[in-house]
């Protein structure tokens, strides 16, 4: 292998001989604007609304004054495709072509991918298609207001556990018949327009504000409707990487560094390499570097038990049960992770004792740190109303966003919302009837 | 997926929505307009001056969790111990969110946009027009007039300056050869003669802006009469290419003052508006013919004059110079809620380039804005 780059094949092959088990994967080579695109919309092809703009602004700029290079992005699917910067040198793209090679094996095998589409690429092009030809038919003003309002709460998906069934598959069907059966898919069997929403405590719906709204909302028509169950179905794609951000990125960084170092590089190479890794795993200040927790976890628990161990890892944990399993003493101390906190108006370290690191860093990952709301009844007071409570876990809401993000529950579900959660040790319902907000403190 | 060779310049979706956020950051600005008018920092600063603006419509607001509650895990060089203050918490929940530079602590994110005194004016002044713009005779409009002026390296062949375009060719040659000796032309060498409108002479405008500086006139009401008479100024300076202020005060007598006592006088005393106003009428008289400018008188007041005889008086005056401006100001800065005598006595007046607001908060200076120079409107 000495004095050449090995192709993309090449790699592929010496990741199976190692012990990968990646999808097939194509990569393509495309200019920054593109890569930063891709980025910020975190799939191409992905249906269009103003903040992914503005995210696709924010990274653009920071990239055209030279603040952060994106070296690559991957996509879950199969085959999977990776998209890697036109500008990068040979070295860097084996560099990141050897990285890829870990995040395809992981999207593949990791058990919390288990669900997610793998022609996903397909399907939200075709989502967007379909908001196009809402926006033609509807009005642009009015799908973005719309969508305003949903991406807004995209976070309150319930994510299929290995065992809960899937919600049925629409966007494959002809797009004739969609539009009717859509409706009937999303009702239960038997259900007419006129009854009363009801919640079975423990369903998927209670712990689904999204697929609940859809479902139940008497104020939404079918394009409406199918615009949550699209947003829905790509939170659904996604949550998975919000779960694993630590372990995915770890386990690449692992298996760049095995792949890159059986490779025989050059000296000038080995440096440059060198050099990349620890850009990678940099430390970053007051926040944790995943690619540098994930690596360093790895490494540890292949030392301590072996190399398959690492392998039932990669398979069987989230970032949660990584962290809670595996983060030890001597990884606390080489990271420099420490717990900080807020004291009076100040920002004040608190312990660097891995048991409180641990223990506040998986109260961090629970849930992707998004607040748990669940329905708790959509017939309030006999009247039609909207009942949430927030499973409160120690740390209150903000209520400010919380109120305003109460506006949106109540654009989507046209009665009015309340929502019970708990703030400063009291029980509070936050109430919007569509004109005036309301605070009650119990 | 082989062979393929994709045309990335059909990829604009980033583009095309981030067009859209921005234009949905023009218009939030343009919903705040009226506090930004009316924000110091803005009319205090030179024009270099950005501020942060935060906007709250473009907050995608979502359940999250309160930020300051509860702790974090992070990395840091390993020196802390704990007990060490790493930085200040930001304060939040302050409608201005100014001066929060969350910094090296995390922290929350605004959602803001920086804006230049440039912004806010490219904003308010698409909202304001010219209104009576003095249709003048034939006679006085001279020829649009033009001279050779400038030198530019395109241009018709006529024009061509050959004495410069020798001069380009010498040096070119001296530069690539070492050798300063003409020939050998290139397009680059090639100068031309290109001519530049010359203004009109008449294309001026002169603005008399008069200030009540009466004991009654306090701090805020002198902000109000600065903040109004700023963005005034800018505003005609960008329709007109010579713009004159005269800075005319009065309490019971008048007199022409500079730009900074305009601004800072406070004298005590009565009032007596036909004074500043008769003054008024003298510098249109002997300085700005109206044949030749384009006048736009403003007063700033509170109205509280000295007496009922000197109100009629001021109405008589008032009367004679309306014909020979553009539009006649009148802007009465009030405190409480009453109406003044003036006020009263002007309200008769029905003339459609006399133009009264009455300005209580600092929001009112956008309106009033508007109110004087209102957009879409014919002579009338």
């Amino acid at each position: 292998m000495q004095g050449r780059y090995p192709s993309d094949r090449e790699i592929w092959e010496l990741a199976r001989g190692m012990g990968l088990d990646p999808y097939p994967v194509l990569f393509e080579s495309v200019p920054a604007p593109v890569l930063y695109e891709y980025a910020a919309y975190l799939i191409p092809g992905r249906m269009s609304h103003w903040s992914y703009g503005k995210a696709y602004h924010a990274m653009k700029t920071r990239y055209d004054y030279g603040l952060n290079k994106l070296y690559e992005m991957v996509i879950n699917s199969n085959p999977a495709y990776a998209f890697l910067l036109e500008s990068n040198s040979e070295l860097e793209n084996t560099f990141v072509r050897a990285h890829v090679m870990g995040h395809v094996d992981f999207f593949k095998n990791n058990q919390c991918f288990q669900h997610t589409a793998k022609d996903m690429v397909e399907v939200v092009s075709r989502h967007a298609e379909r908001v196009r030809q809402y926006e033609f038919e509807v009005g642009r003003e009015q799908v973005e207001k719309f969508l305003d309002a949903v991406l807004a709460l995209e976070e309150h998906v319930s994510p299929p556990g290995p065992e809960l069934p899937r919600r049925p598959k629409t966007a494959t069907l002809p797009s004739t018949e969609r539009e009717k059966t859509w409706v009937e898919w999303m009702r239960p069997e038997g259900g007419s327009p006129a009854r009363v929403p009801e919640v079975k405590p423990g369903t998927e719906e209670a712990d689904d504000l999204l697929l609940f709204l859809m479902n139940e909302s008497r104020h939404l028509d079918d394009w409406q409707r199918d615009i949550i169950g699209m947003v829905r179905d790509e939170m659904m794609y996604f949550w998975p990487q919000v779960r694993t951000k630590i372990m995915n990125e770890g386990w690449a960084s692992y298996w760049h560094v095995k792949l890159m170092r059986s490779l025989e590089l050059s000296d000038d190479d080995y440096v440059n390499f060198a050099r990349l890794h620890s850009q990678v795993t940099a430390p970053m200040m007051y926040q944790v570097n995943p690619y540098a927790l994930g690596y360093a976890i790895f490494c540890d628990l292949e030392n301590r038990f072996g190399k398959e161990a690492i392998f039932l890892s990669r398979t069987v944990d989230d970032d949660v049960s990584f962290v809670r399993n595996y983060l030890n003493e001597e990884i606390v101390e080489n990271l420099n992770l420490m717990v900080y906190g807020a004291e009076q108006d100040s920002v004040v370290l608190k312990s660097r004792a891995s048991e409180s690191v641990r223990e506040q860093l998986v109260r961090e990952l629970v849930h992707g740190g998004i607040p748990v709301i669940h329905v708790d009844d959509g017939d309030f007071n006999q009247r039609g109303e909207l009942y949430l409570i927030h499973r409160h876990e120690g740390i209150d809401l903000d209520i400010p966003f919380a109120e305003r993000a109460l506006h949106y529950v109540h654009q989507l579900w046209g009665r009015p919302v309340h929502l019970e959660t708990r703030a400063d040790a009291k029980r509070m319902i936050l109430s919007f009837d569509g004109q005036a907000d309301s605070r009650v403190v119990l | 997926m082989a062979g393929f060779v994709p045309d990335w310049s059909l990829q604009r979706k980033g583009a095309t929505d981030q067009r859209r956020h921005m234009e949905k950051v023009k218009q939030a600005l343009k919903e705040r307009l009226p506090d930004l008018v009316s924000d110091e920092a803005i009319v205090a600063s030179d024009g270099k001056h950005v501020i942060r603006v935060p906007i709250r419509s473009l907050e995608q607001y979502k359940f999250r969790f309160h930020p300051w509650q509860g702790d974090r895990v992070g990395q840091d060089q390993g020196q802390g111990q704990p007990g060490d203050v790493l930085g200040k918490l930001p304060r939040r929940g302050q409608e201005a969110g100014q001066g929060d530079k969350p910094g090296e602590t995390p922290g929350v994110d605004y959602i803001e946009a920086e804006v230049t005194i440039d912004d806010i004016q490219g904003l308010l002044f698409d909202e304001l027009g010219l209104p009576y713009l003095k249709p003048k005779p034939q006679a006085t409009i001279p020829q649009p007039t033009w001279k050779f002026k400038d030198i530019s390296p395109k241009g018709l062949m006529g024009n061509l300056d050959k004495r410069r375009s020798l001069r380009q060719n010498l040096m070119r040659n001296a530069r690539e050869t070492g050798k300063a000796r003409v020939g050998g032309w290139h397009d680059d060498d090639l100068r031309f003669k290109t001519w530049v409108d010359e203004p009109e002479p008449e294309d001026n405008a002169v603005i008399i802006a008069m200030r009540d500086i009466s004991g009654s006139m306090g701090d805020f009401k002198k902000m109000m009469a600065r903040t109004f008479a700023f963005w005034m100024l800018k505003f005609l300076r960008t329709q007109y290419r010579a713009v004159e202020v005269v800075f005319l005060v009065h309490h019971t007598q008048a007199r022409e003052v500079t730009e900074e006592e305009f601004f800072q006088l406070g004298e005590s005393g009565g009032t007596k508006v036909s004074s500043v106003y008769q003054l008024c009428q003298e510098v249109i008289e002997t300085r700005y013919p109206p044949g030749r400018w384009n006048i736009y008188p403003i007063h700033f007041s509170d109205g509280d004059n000295w007496s009922d005889a000197d109100n009629r008086r001021t109405v008589e005056v008032l009367e004679t110079l309306l014909p020979a401006v553009n539009v006649f100001g009148y802007g009465e800065i009030r405190e409480g809620g009453y109406t003044s005598t003036l006020m009263a006595a002007f309200s008769r007046i029905k003339h459609p380039r006399f133009k009264m607001v009455t300005m209580t908060q600092r929001q009112d200076v956008y309106p009033a804005l508007k109110t004087f120079f209102p957009r879409h409107r014919k002579e009338g």
